[in-house]
């Protein structure tokens, strides 16, 4: 099954939809316009009715797994289900519509809205304020490295590495050399935590901040957190918490308590806003009072019985985006904040963990798992122990495609060989989890009896495995009229 | 040949009459993968030992490039911005990477063929 | 429970499986003095009432009809078909994760890859990437790739870049360490010149000139363009423009209170390895069957970690799919309509505003396309008379320029028909 592209159902002879008229007695800019600042070529948009349109994307549609069909195990991301009255609350005209410089007195509702969600998430993390305007995670954690950055700034330190461990997302890093800090990586134990004493070397007074998921990558929670903590402050850096896997802790315990500074959290993670196909997601940062003076400008305050946007923070490091955050993303996060309560938050928390051990039990002895239980809201298996059979951890992930399951997380972290991480969050019912553990014990079985045959597979979705090195060697990025390609070597 | 020497971070280089041809050794292609581009320097670049002079991609990985000598860059092999799979096919040979001017002789610090060896069985870092 | 699957009778089975009596027997490596006793929140709601809070907080906002919305400054009311929300409501689309497997995500990856070539052909550059946060990061995503291509540690930055564009690329320059400097006169220290066309006051640029004199300094030209603007307008691949970067609201997304919308990036061929961010390229499987992928992805902090070329992971894949829906449904002869029916009317708008008394064009010469700046005595005054009308206005813009204390924009779309903007006029001739 395949569909064409819109380019490729394109026919010149469409006229386009119908639109009103101008109505108004000026002359059309291609008669007024000075020539030099006109197009000269109109942009090869497709050209097809509005019935071809619906089903093209209607047959793209139906190409994809997705949370509303596919159970995904994906681990370190979260994919739980979506509620669909936070869909129906975004798009309520108070909120759809409304323009972003309008008068504060006309947007009362909304900064209402911002402002109690920012005291939610104080509250589930523990820190004193959030800025909510980061587009996604990634976002997130620039914005709190350069808050710890101005932080250090200002009392007249000039630090300038960031520790990162060896199981960190790729983000981490990235971000820390973004804000122009030397990354420093920290080791891992054998148990899968941070070794103490490898942080205990690295950790002095050119450190601005140690960046740390809690648990960890591997599902592990850093059992020594508090000493670490306490480690990091003496030499007066900041501890900074990537939320990637908050999804473990709501209503058990709270980063900002652990000793955590800063703290950045994923609302299409913990708090169920959707995925997109890769975003848009909302990446806000809580921090502790000494943090405060540096919050993205503006914040916003209750004065007097009125929400205000407060621009005049002499020692804020500034926007980090064109107005006040992925809004749309705010009230979704908020309306399942508003449903779940401080009750229902808890018992997500506590049904993701069951779910992840529970898992882990079933696969045991189905896949590797090198790291001892009790795991928290994930765990990470290997498929090593198939690789006598020339099996590695993407040939599983390839059959439980074939299966009807997205793959869980292959090759990350990446201090674990053949990687499988799975996260099976708290909204997949125990039938879903025993008949994705069946499927997982199905695989294990086909890379004994017949590799090649889950060599093969996936053999029944849209497409097969695709060559991805002949994809990068001569990239093709876009499509281009038939016209222009044909004197090009294939 | 034969005086090909390498580094820790394996690259190799083979000198003769002061050229310096550079390349990476069978079991760096072989960790990397199938190899899909690689950014080398400009003819004319001067290099200093040890400093990345550019970057090897495969699908899954991408590392950095150290130059073993220190010289000026005299000649590039154009082959590989079309055909990257030739530092996989024969990494000492047709998927050499750049050829450079030698300032000096070879550095001390490089490994000889024996001691590359022993540091690739160890797992290679 | 909403939203949670597991009976009370599943959650005892499951621990039983464990050998665990109770949740804290699989929480023992939490230190004691961690465990929260309870998490300070008011107990859940159901639906119904939960709705109810949220439309309450709705209802506490303004909304101005979008007739008479005259007021966009980088946000602009649009008419947007209702194919748009009816394919972005698929949830085959919206809760799909990141296409990272592609044999089961198809899809998303085709509708990227059509994105990619609808902003490569909007701009009239050769590549386009799978979208940015926004046109702000977008701007300074574009700017990094100038400084690590260039190696030069200045970014230049023409007059009336959107302000909030221009702050948050002074944040990121502060970060990375390179510097902003407010001009037009490049340096052999400039990695590019920045220019909005239409910049923040709606005026048209020179683009080909401004590339010029980049180019004459070894410097690279970076256009932050209005999408809609260049279905008229000269696109920056067609002035020489090495990249071109935007927001992509008008493409289909409503205002929202300014978010989510989406960032686009395009360039030259030759600075594709610089791109930020995700890329879909085209491929094949083992029965030579056509399908997509991530590709390039040795670029991404994933592989690359510090050496990335962004750190940007999740971005606005959804409301790209927007854009592409929009464009699609526009076709050129449709995107080209809405540009010229906005263009008019502001032109007729302007023309007729400039009659009223205490009221002039700022720039009564300089080309403008659907926005324009308006000197008016009492501008905030009679901005909120306005209001009081049903009318959202200009864009006051002395809060970002203290010159200009008192201009407003104005700008029109396709939805400000001539009768709205006779009740604008209307309005303003005759105070309250």
């Amino acid at each position: 099954m395949s569909e064409a592209l819109s380019f490729e159902l394109s026919r010149p002879d469409w006229p386009g939809p119908r639109l009103p008229e101008a109505g108004v007695q000026q002359p059309p800019a291609a008669e007024s316009l000075p020539a030099h600042l006109k197009r000269r070529q109109a942009p090869l948009l497709p050209q097809i009715s509005e019935p071809e349109l619906m089903r093209h994307y209607g047959r793209l549609a139906s190409l994809n797994y997705s949370i509303s069909e596919n159970f995904y195990p994906l681990g370190s991301c979260t994919m739980k289900y979506n509620p669909v009255a936070n869909e129906a609350a975004a798009q309520l005209p108070g909120f759809a519509y409304l323009h972003p410089y309008q008068d504060e007195s006309t947007t009362q509702g909304a900064l209402e809205l911002m402002h109690r969600l920012e005291a939610a998430l104080c509250a589930v993390v523990g820190v004193d304020r959030v800025t909510l305007q980061p587009a996604a995670g990634a976002h997130g954690e620039w914005t709190a490295l350069r808050m710890i950055q101005a932080y250090h700034q200002s009392r007249g330190e000039r630090r300038d590495q960031v520790l990162v461990p060896d199981s960190a997302h790729g983000t981490n890093p990235a971000s820390a050399a973004l804000c122009g800090f030397q990354v420093v990586e920290v080791r891992s134990g054998a148990d899968g935590r941070i070794s103490v004493a490898d942080l205990e070397s690295k950790l002095n007074e050119r450190v601005a901040a140690l960046m740390l998921t809690n648990p960890n990558t591997l599902g592990l929670f850093e059992r020594e957190i508090l000493e670490v903590a306490e480690m990091v402050h003496a030499t007066g850096a900041k501890l900074y918490y990537d939320g990637a896997n908050l999804n473990a802790l709501m209503g058990i315990c709270r980063p900002g308590d652990m000793g955590f500074d800063a703290v950045h959290m994923n609302l299409h993670k913990t708090f169920t806003t959707p995925h997109g196909g890769g975003g848009p997601g909302a990446g806000p940062v809580g921090v502790k009072k000494d943090l405060e003076p540096f919050l993205p400008r503006p914040t916003i305050e209750r004065r007097n019985g009125h929400y205000e946007l407060d621009h005049e923070r002499p020692q804020s490091i500034g926007r980090v985006r064109s107005f006040y955050g992925n809004f749309g993303m705010l009230v979704r996060a908020y309306t399942y904040i508003l449903a779940m309560g401080g009750d229902g938050l808890a018992q997500a928390s506590e049904d993701a963990v069951l779910a992840a051990n529970y898992l882990r039990g079933r696969l045991e002895g189905v896949l590797d798992l090198p790291h001892e239980g009790p795991c928290m809201h994930e765990f990470v298996a290997s498929a090593r122990n198939l690789g006598e059979h020339g099996i590695k951890a993407l040939d599983v992930a390839k059959g439980l495609l074939e299966r009807g399951y997205y793959a869980p997380t292959i090759y990350f972290p990446l201090i674990v060989p053949e990687a499988v991480m799975v996260e099976p969050t708290e909204t997949e019912s125990k039938a879903t989890l025993d008949a994705f553990a069946e499927a997982v014990q199905e695989v294990a079985d086909l890379a004994r009896s017949d590799p090649d045959r889950l060599h093969r597979e996936p053999v029944s979705l849209p497409v097969g495995r695709l060559d991805e090195v002949a994809a990068a060697r001569r990239p093709v990025l876009r499509w281009k009229p038939p016209s222009e390609t044909a004197g090009e070597s294939p | 040949m034969g005086d090909r020497r390498y580094t820790e971070t394996h690259e190799w280089v083979d000198v003769a009459d002061g050229v310096a041809t550079i390349g990476i050794t069978d079991f760096a292609q072989s960790q990397l993968g199938d190899v899909v581009f690689l950014e080398l320097p400009r003819q004319g670049r001067r290099l200093t030992a040890g400093e990345a002079f550019g970057v090897i991609e495969s699908v899954k990985a991408a590392s950095d490039l150290y130059a073993p000598v220190a010289g000026t860059v005299v000649k590039v092999n154009d082959r590989l911005a079309a055909n990257p799979e030739l530092v996989n096919k024969d990494p000492l040979g047709e998927g050499w990477l750049i050829k450079v001017q030698a300032d000096g002789g070879v550095p001390e610090n490089l490994l000889d063929e024996a001691a590359y060896q022993r540091l690739a069985e160890s797992g290679g870092s | 429970m909403p939203y949670l699957v597991h009976s009370p009778e599943d959650r005892q089975e499951m621990l039983a499986d464990l050998g665990a009596g109770s949740i804290d027997d699989l929480l023992v490596d939490v230190p004691a003095s961690l465990r929260l006793r309870r998490l300070d929140l008011a107990p859940g709601l159901s639906e119904m009432e939960t709705m109810a809070r949220v439309r309450e907080l709705a209802a506490g906002n303004r909304v101005f009809d979008d007739r008479l919305t005259f007021r966009g400054g980088g946000v602009y009311r649009r008419f947007i078909p209702a194919a748009v929300g009816a394919v972005l409501s698929k949830p085959e689309f919206y809760t799909a994760y990141t296409p990272y497997q592609p044999e089961a995500s198809q899809g998303t990856l085709q509708a990227i890859f059509e994105f990619q070539t609808l902003i490569a052909e909007l701009t009239g550059l050769e590549i386009a990437n799978a979208s940015l946060y926004d046109g702000a990061t977008a701007v300074a995503e574009a700017a990094m790739m100038a400084v690590v291509h260039t190696g030069r540690p200045e970014v230049l930055v023409a007059p009336y870049l959107h302000p909030e564009y221009l702050e948050v690329l002074r944040g990121y320059a502060q970060g990375r360490g390179f510097a902003v400097r407010e001009g037009t006169d490049p340096t052999e220290d400039t990695a590019a010149l920045v220019f909005q066309n239409p910049d923040f006051l709606g005026l048209i640029a020179d683009g080909a000139q401004l590339v010029e004199v980049a180019h004459a300094a070894g410097a690279l030209a970076v256009a932050c363009v209005d999408p809609i603007s260049l279905a008229l307008l000269a696109a920056p691949g067609e002035y020489g423009g090495d990249i071109a970067v935007g927001e992509g609201q008008q493409l289909g997304l409503a205002p929202s209170y300014g978010g989510p919308h989406v960032g686009f990036i395009a360039c030259r061929q030759e600075l594709v390895r610089r791109l930020p961010g995700r890329l879909v390229g085209e491929a094949h499987d083992g029965q030579g069957r056509r399908g997509y992928v991530l590709t390039l992805t040795a670029r991404e902090q994933h592989i690359r970690r510090e050496k990335a070329t962004s750190n940007i992971c999740t971005n606005h894949s959804l409301c790209a799919l927007a854009a592409s829906v929009y464009m699609t449904y526009m076709g050129p002869h449709g995107l080209q309509h809405v540009a010229d029916v906005s263009y008019r009317r502001a032109h007729a708008l302007a023309a007729e505003l400039a009659k009223l008394p205490e009221v002039e064009l700022l720039y009564p010469e300089r080309p403008f396309f659907n926005e324009f700046p308006v000197r008016m005595k009492n501008v905030l005054h009679r901005l909120r008379a306005l209001e009081d009308k049903g009318i959202l206005g200009g864009l006051p813009v002395g809060r970002w320029y203290s010159e200009l204390a008192d201009v407003a924009t104005f700008c029109c779309t396709e939805l400000n028909d001539p009768r709205a903007l006779d009740q604008l006029l209307e309005a303003l001739r005759r105070p309250a």
